[in-house]
């Protein structure tokens, strides 16, 4: 087809330039995140993803502290906010059935929690929750389980710990997962349901035994999704976790996460150490990709799935 | 079992009510007319406003709206009427990716880009990192909107001999309207309450800006942080004050939306 | 092969014809070569069961069967003299004076019923609001709407019932002033009230167009139309006019549809 100046082709080149722009952006951001951490690579090639100690003075930079921080807390609030958005979710699409406009009002306050900015969320943790936290539950539990590993150090007064922000970061992924779960167990069809309680089921056994297996993957997708979330959060957790870079097994103690090093330090790092932290990032980078990619399977796995089962 | 997910419901909505609820008592004692115009005072100045911090803000999301509504849409358009290019299936992946990115590292990505070149914080470098946020969602509404409107009236107008461009634009788009602004403003109010993308960006300052490329600029989220880790109490007591006035300019805009649309917000909010 | 009536060549001139059209969906031959003669202001029906391709056979001829992603158009159609599947021939100028009316009434959503009815006109830059009002009401008069709506123009075009719903969809593309309307199943929607309405006004439109409508409805097919086109998977079984094709099918596969034999 020959070419012409139609407005037709004038809408196709610049709507496919915005969508180019996208590509273009994670590219650049790919490239300048490797271009502005190449020294450190070089320098400490993949001995920086398993180093456990970070000083800038002396040039040993491992990023382990970081990765751990992050897993840890990150684990902390899916173990705490799945079972809650689930449960939430479940109370909403399943108990709440025949009260539509009761569970819509739910629905939405437990949105707006979502709405609230996670710097506000931070200013809450570390001038209120954090102390509270301290002292009515990280002190008891301190107190009567110390001999667990997990519960063995001394919280201090302020409470900024792997726990707290753990805590903290629970709360803010919980609108998220419970909305994506609550839409996922809304699409399971009520064929299923009825098919067991024809069986003579309770409610429970049928949320248990028919509705959550048949929504296995979205819920799945929804903690996959949460945990993305949780993983690339700064500013609740820079504000209450102490930022002492620490691998332990204790939660009461403070430490630190890959987004938050980046928050606090980068600012005056110049240099290897400057290098090391665009690293960091780098490290950051790849786990929301790798995170996103499973999500999306894990989408066309369910969307298949339940075209299959029709 | 039940007894379980009683308690669960209530854990969920408990913390939103105690936010909410220290945010409006410690803050409300803070505002009065001169906290929103006023400068910023020292660690101990009772007297001290956040107007600087606000028109920040304000100024860094109408730059991040100039440049990520445009392309949100174009691409959120391209993404729904040409879905079979290869094009849309790679920008359409990355930008899922982009949505609910860290944003810690967009802001450094913006800094090593524009701050490290022009050797400045500006409101320009800090509205660009919003943008960065704004765009995936943007596209992202501006898609399922649009694939809402059913083919037929597509079909329709075309079969009326009507140009493909001006079916999108006068049709679909108008059709699909309503889910575009909706996605507007929920990327406003996501970029209205971000604070890591600008901490390397815009930065901080004491003072109302008087030009976009060259001067740190002041914004409602970087002052939270700022103030309320400082350890000072006056300034932890402002810092609630302007928790509080950027909950109610959130909760605003997403009151907006749900009016309009009636529907559950964080459907469209899916990170 | 293709049953003709031995009338066939006392046909009148034809507005449109294909010349071994052929269209796929992906991987599926909806249409394996099509030869066809539609009579200039005439009424053709075409009939056939279902997958048989009569719709995708209509929508070649607007070319909108292109515009599915996937789908492929092979083959000719001539009007006027002209294929206009020829590179050269921009589509958007054919479907000026193609016009089509599809199975669900598809009014624009955000329009009232002055705007749908002249959105052709007004979409492709008609200003002039005198031309528009005469184009509105001449068109809404030929679809045997406008007693029924000229109270009122401004009412959202959704907010009609199906069958005026339908009908000014058929107003829509008769305002535009194509030389041939193409119908796809246009009352299969609707109730007989109705389809009777609409049936009225494609009796009278054929005085200016040439009108080709598909229908899975025999009675309606002999009622209204002057020729009658019969599709079988993909092909042309047979074509007459239709009290022949009716009353005395030259091809087994007719007379079997048409008397109900399969559907």
């Amino acid at each position: 087809m020959r070419f012409r100046l139609t407005g037709d082709a004038i809408a196709t080149v610049a709507l496919a330039a915005a969508a180019l722009f996208i590509i273009a952006l994670l590219v650049g951001l790919a490239y300048e995140l490797y271009l502005g951490s190449s020294s450190s690579i070089a320098r400490f090639g993949f001995g920086f993803l398993f180093g456990s100690k970070w000083n800038p003075n002396k040039n040993t930079l491992g990023a382990l502290p970081f990765i751990y921080g992050t897993l840890v807390t990150s684990a902390i609030a899916i173990i705490i906010g799945l079972p809650i958005s689930l449960g939430v979710a479940i109370f909403i699409s399943e108990r709440l059935k025949a009260h539509r406009s009761l569970g819509y009002m739910l629905g939405t306050i437990v949105d707006l929690l979502a709405a609230v900015p996670s710097v506000v969320y931070g200013l809450f943790g570390i001038l209120v929750f954090a102390p509270l936290l301290s002292q009515y539950i990280e002190k008891p539990l301190h107190e009567s389980l110390g001999f667990i590993p997990l519960f063995s150090g001394t919280p201090f007064q302020g409470g900024a710990n792997f726990f707290t922000a753990g805590v903290i970061l629970a709360i803010m992924i919980i609108p998220t997962m419970s909305a994506v779960t609550r839409d996922v167990l809304h699409a399971v069809p009520d064929s299923q349901r009825e098919a067991m309680y024809s069986l003579g089921a309770t409610e429970w056994e049928v949320t248990e035994k028919s509705v959550l297996p048949y929504a296995r993957s979205g819920i799945f997708g929804a903690f996959v999704l949460g945990l993305g979330r949780a993983i690339g959060e700064t500013m609740a957790v820079v504000m209450v976790i102490g930022n002492i870079p620490t691998i332990t097994s204790n939660l009461f103690s403070s430490g630190y996460t890959l987004s938050a090093l980046i928050a606090n330090e980068f600012g005056e790092a110049s240099g290897l150490y400057r290098a090391a932290i665009v690293e960091v990032a780098l490290i950051l980078f790849f786990v929301a990709l790798i995170i996103n990619v499973f999500a999306r399977l894990l989408l066309w796995r369910m969307t298949r799935g339940a075209n299959a089962q029709g | 079992m039940t007894i379980l997910i009683l308690v669960a419901v209530v854990l969920a909505i408990v913390p939103l009510v105690f936010i909410l609820g220290e945010v409006l008592v410690r803050g409300a004692g803070v505002i009065n007319l001169g906290f929103f115009i006023h400068l910023p005072g020292g660690p101990n100045d009772k007297s001290g406003g956040i107007g600087p911090a606000i028109a920040g803000s304000f100024i860094m999301v109408g730059i991040a709206g100039l440049f990520s509504i445009p392309i949100g849409i174009g691409a959120g358009i391209f993404f729904a009427e040409w879905s079979s290019s290869k094009i849309s299936t790679v920008s359409g992946f990355m930008n899922d990716v982009l949505t609910g990115f860290p944003t810690m590292v967009l802001g450094l990505f913006v800094f090593i880009i524009i701050v490290l070149s022009t050797h400045e914080f500006s409101a320009v470098a800090g509205g660009f990192a919003l943008s960065l946020i704004m765009i995936p969602i943007i596209a992202r509404t501006t898609t399922e909107s649009l694939k809402l409107v059913p083919t037929t009236l597509r079909e329709a107008s075309m079969a009326l001999g009507v140009p493909r461009w001006k079916t999108i634009l006068r049709i679909v788009i108008s059709t699909g309207k309503t889910g575009l602004l909706t996605g507007i403003v929920l990327a406003i109010a996501r970029a209205t309450g971000e604070t890591a993308p600008l901490l390397l960006t815009a930065a901080a300052s004491t003072h109302y800006i008087t030009s976009i490329v060259n001067q740190p600029t002041a914004s409602l989220t970087v002052l939270i942080y700022n103030y309320g880790t400082s350890g000072f109490p006056v300034w932890e007591a402002q810092a609630w004050g302007a928790a509080l006035v950027l909950i109610l300019v959130m909760l605003g805009l997403n009151l907006l939306v749900k009016l309009t649309i009636g529907r559950n917000l964080t459907e469209a909010r899916m990170e | 092969m293709t049953k003709l009536s031995k009338r066939f060549i006392e046909l009148p001139p034809a507005k449109v014809e294909t010349i071994n059209l052929r269209a796929t969906y992906g991987k599926v031959q909806a249409l394996k070569g099509i030869n066809i003669k539609f009579p200039e202001n005439q009424v053709t029906a075409v009939m056939g069961p279902s997958g048989c391709g009569k719709s995708t056979l209509i929508r070649c001829l607007n070319r909108i069967h292109e515009l599915t992603p996937g789908a492929k158009v092979e083959g000719q159609v001539i009007l006027d003299g002209l294929n206009i599947y020829d590179p050269k021939v921009d589509p958007v100028v054919i479907r000026k004076r193609i016009g089509m009316v599809f199975q669900k009434p598809n009014p624009f959503p955000t329009m009232s019923i002055y705007d749908n009815a002249v959105a052709g006109l007004k979409l492709n830059g008609l200003r002039d609001k005198k031309k528009l009002d005469e184009l509105a009401e001449k068109s809404l008069r030929m679809a045997f709407l406008w007693d029924e709506v000229k109270g009122d123009l401004k009412k959202p075009g959704t907010a009609l019932s199906g069958g005026q719903q339908q009908r000014l969809c058929i107003a829509r593309a008769l305002a535009v002033e194509p030389e041939i309307i193409l119908m796809d199943e246009p009352c299969s929607a609707l109730d007989p009230i109705a389809t009777a309405k609409v049936e009225e006004s494609i009796f009278q439109l054929k005085k200016e167009f040439t009108v080709i409508i598909v229908t899975h409805n025999l009675q309606q097919a002999a009622r209204i139309s002057d020729y009658t086109a019969f599709m079988y998977l993909g092909k042309l079984e047979e074509f007459g006019e239709t009290t022949t094709v009716f009353e005395k099918p030259q091809s087994e596969l007719t007379e079997k549809y048409i008397t109900g034999k399969f559907g």
